[in-house]
């Protein structure tokens, strides 16, 4: 596996795509943020997406969901191009997002939150004639959500005065409740005391097969414990892209990031 | 965490009726029989709250600052006048027309409104204000202009009711439709729609990626809060039988503003509240002090806005927070 290469190991029998980049670039300015990336996650890969600060991670994820536009390159997710799509549109097609940091809605309730997302997903969210309360079927499915997040407890805690860590659980409660296809993550335990993330991951894994899921990630711990396949991102570039074992192994990953302490860990 | 079922949504927002609300609404039917020598003040009154209403849609709930929304108040009544001088008297359609007309044009405004900051949304409201202030001031063969149209023929309401000079079919008809327009405005602000709007005032950026199409939304709600706003603009010249320019002016704008953060925005009852407690101070207050009145109502507003946010009824929230946390040990 070379840096930006196709990723499809032609000849082999591979799954279905999910989302695929083809040399997606954004410059600002006079620097390229991200540069030619060529990605491509299988429908139900586990993907872990790594690089040092700055590298352009969350650039990735924004051009992915069209926060803003790419300055060259195509953003496909299964056979669709969606690279003029606005993100919400991109969201309607199952290509869902966390934010890194907490972008939530701090006056509503959690329970309002994640009944918003549902409603958002099944269209209800246009309809007027009908009030909030008397949706039975979104009520019971956020109320399962959240207990499935352990976030039942604080359904009606106005979202401002919720702590951190319950924040970042219902950043995910709410891209859960849109029931992506591909979910991107970033850094989505973040904030989140060293015992509770594992929780967020366990949630993270045991989300259907078939869905999607590129999670950006420091702690190296988690990676090699969550994801199937790492991506290296350097200074806006695909380095490498590999197994957990092959990303540990290689010398570059060594030498940009990991460290001696990481590789120490991994024996 | 087992047998909520139906207890879990209990904090959601909901259009059920209450004890409460029934004892609010019975207020203004009271002030019928209690002082039917002021019913031609209390349907301005009513005439307010309902222009409030339609302003807590726009800002209250969708977040959009406007400092122009007489433009679709005047409209309203424009187009009653027009049609009431022009020989279509009748109440009940003319009001319709006048809703319809709001609606169309603050659907065309609404895209140049939802998109800017809130900066931008003030300028372009005011503007549009100003504009068709001008436009009825200049096409004075029709509007009158300055003089505006008078003694006009309204019809009688239903084909039976006459408006008479004491007020009082322009009272009941006036707090009939306000009532109307109270229920169908709680519906939409409780349902999903609403919700969403209130998600889009909370954190507008985190709307797409939810899927939602922020500009439609708003763009819906805007003409909405338009086309309310002109139901209470035909209101106030079919009940008065005539229409000034002044229903443009930046100072209703300005005072709806006032009545609706008095209150407390993104309540519905703080838009009935605060143009009750701004019309009964400002005729209380002129006569006491004809001179200096509006101070006292600044002296209030600003009293108000620094005790707490959310208006009277944000005030009344907090004590009552703080007074049921007190008795319960």
């Amino acid at each position: 596996m070379t840096a930006g290469g196709p990723g499809a190991e032609p000849g082999v029998a591979s799954p279905p795509v999910a989302l695929r980049t083809e040399g997606l670039c954004k410059r600002w300015g006079v620097v390229y943020v991200n540069d030619r990336i060529d990605l491509t996650l299988p429908v139900g890969a586990r993907h872990a997406l790594i690089g040092p600060n700055g590298a352009g991670k969350t650039t990735l994820v924004n051009l992915l969901t069209g926060l803003y536009p790419p300055t060259a390159g195509r953003v496909l997710l299964g056979d669709t191009d969606v690279t003029k799509l606005a993100m919400h549109e991109r969201v309607k097609r199952g290509l869902v997002r966390t934010f890194q940091i907490n972008t939530l809605f701090p006056g509503l309730t959690v329970l309002e939150s994640v009944v918003l997302a549902i409603c958002e997903r099944t269209g209800a969210a246009r309809r007027w004639a009908r009030s909030v309360a008397r949706l039975d079927a979104p009520i019971a499915e956020a109320a399962a959500l959240l207990d499935r997040l352990g976030l039942g407890s604080a359904a009606h805690t106005v979202t401002r005065n919720l702590p951190y860590g319950k924040q970042r659980l219902l950043e995910i409660a709410l891209a859960l409740a849109l029931q992506p296809k591909v979910l991107l993550l970033d850094e989505p335990a973040s904030g989140i005391p060293a015992g509770d993330s594992t929780e967020v991951f366990e949630v993270i894994a045991a989300l259907p097969g078939d869905v999607t899921v590129l999670f950006i990630e420091h702690d190296m711990e988690l990676v090699f414990r969550f994801a199937q396949r790492v991506a290296v991102l350097v200074d806006g570039r695909l380095l490498t892209e590999g197994t957990p074992a092959e990303i540990a192994a290689d010398p570059r990953v060594r030498d940009v990031y990991l460290g001696e302490t990481a590789s120490e860990k991994l024996g | 965490m087992t047998g909520r079922g139906g207890a879990i949504g209990a904090g959601l927002p909901s259009d059920r009726w209450r004890i409460w609300d029934a004892a609010l609404w019975l207020a203004p039917v009271a002030a019928y029989f209690v002082f039917p020598d002021h019913l031609v003040l209390g349907s301005q009154v009513i005439i307010a709250a309902l222009f409030a209403l339609s302003l807590d849609v726009v800002l209250g709930y969708a977040g959009i600052t406007s400092l122009g929304h007489a433009a679709f108040f005047g409209l309203g009544a424009y187009t009653a006048g027009l049609l009431a001088a022009h020989g279509w008297g009748e109440p009940l359609t003319g009001l319709a027309c006048a809703a319809v007309v709001a609606a169309v044009v603050g659907y065309l405004t609404s895209f140049l409104v939802v998109r800017g900051s809130a900066l931008a949304q003030l300028m372009i409201t005011l503007g549009v204000d100003l504009l068709l202030r001008e436009a009825a001031n200049k096409a004075a063969r029709w509007t009158g202009g300055t003089d505006g149209l008078s003694d006009l023929p309204v019809g009688d309401l239903l084909g039976v009711f006459h408006f008479d000079l004491a007020g009082r079919t322009g009272y009941v008809y006036s707090l009939a439709v306000a009532f109307a327009a109270f229920v169908l405005v709680r519906r939409v602000v409780s349902s999903p729609f609403g919700l969403s709007l209130r998600a889009i005032r909370e954190g507008a950026a985190r709307m797409p990626a939810l899927g939602a199409p922020v500009g439609r939304r708003l763009v819906a709600a805007f003409t909405f809060g338009a086309a309310l706003a002109g139901i209470a603009g035909a209101l106030l010249t079919q009940t008065s039988q005539g229409v000034a320019l002044e229903v443009f002016g930046t100072e209703r704008s300005a005072s709806v503003l006032i009545m609706l953060v008095l209150g407390g925005t993104g309540r519905l009852y703080g838009a009935f509240l605060g143009a009750g407690l701004f019309m009964l101070m400002q005729d209380y207050l002129a006569r006491l002090d004809p001179v200096y009145w509006q101070l006292w109502i600044g002296c209030l507003l600003v009293a108000v806005v620094l005790l707490g946010r959310g208006g009277v009824l944000g005030i009344a929230e907090v004590l009552r927070a703080r007074w049921t946390r007190g008795s319960v040990p």
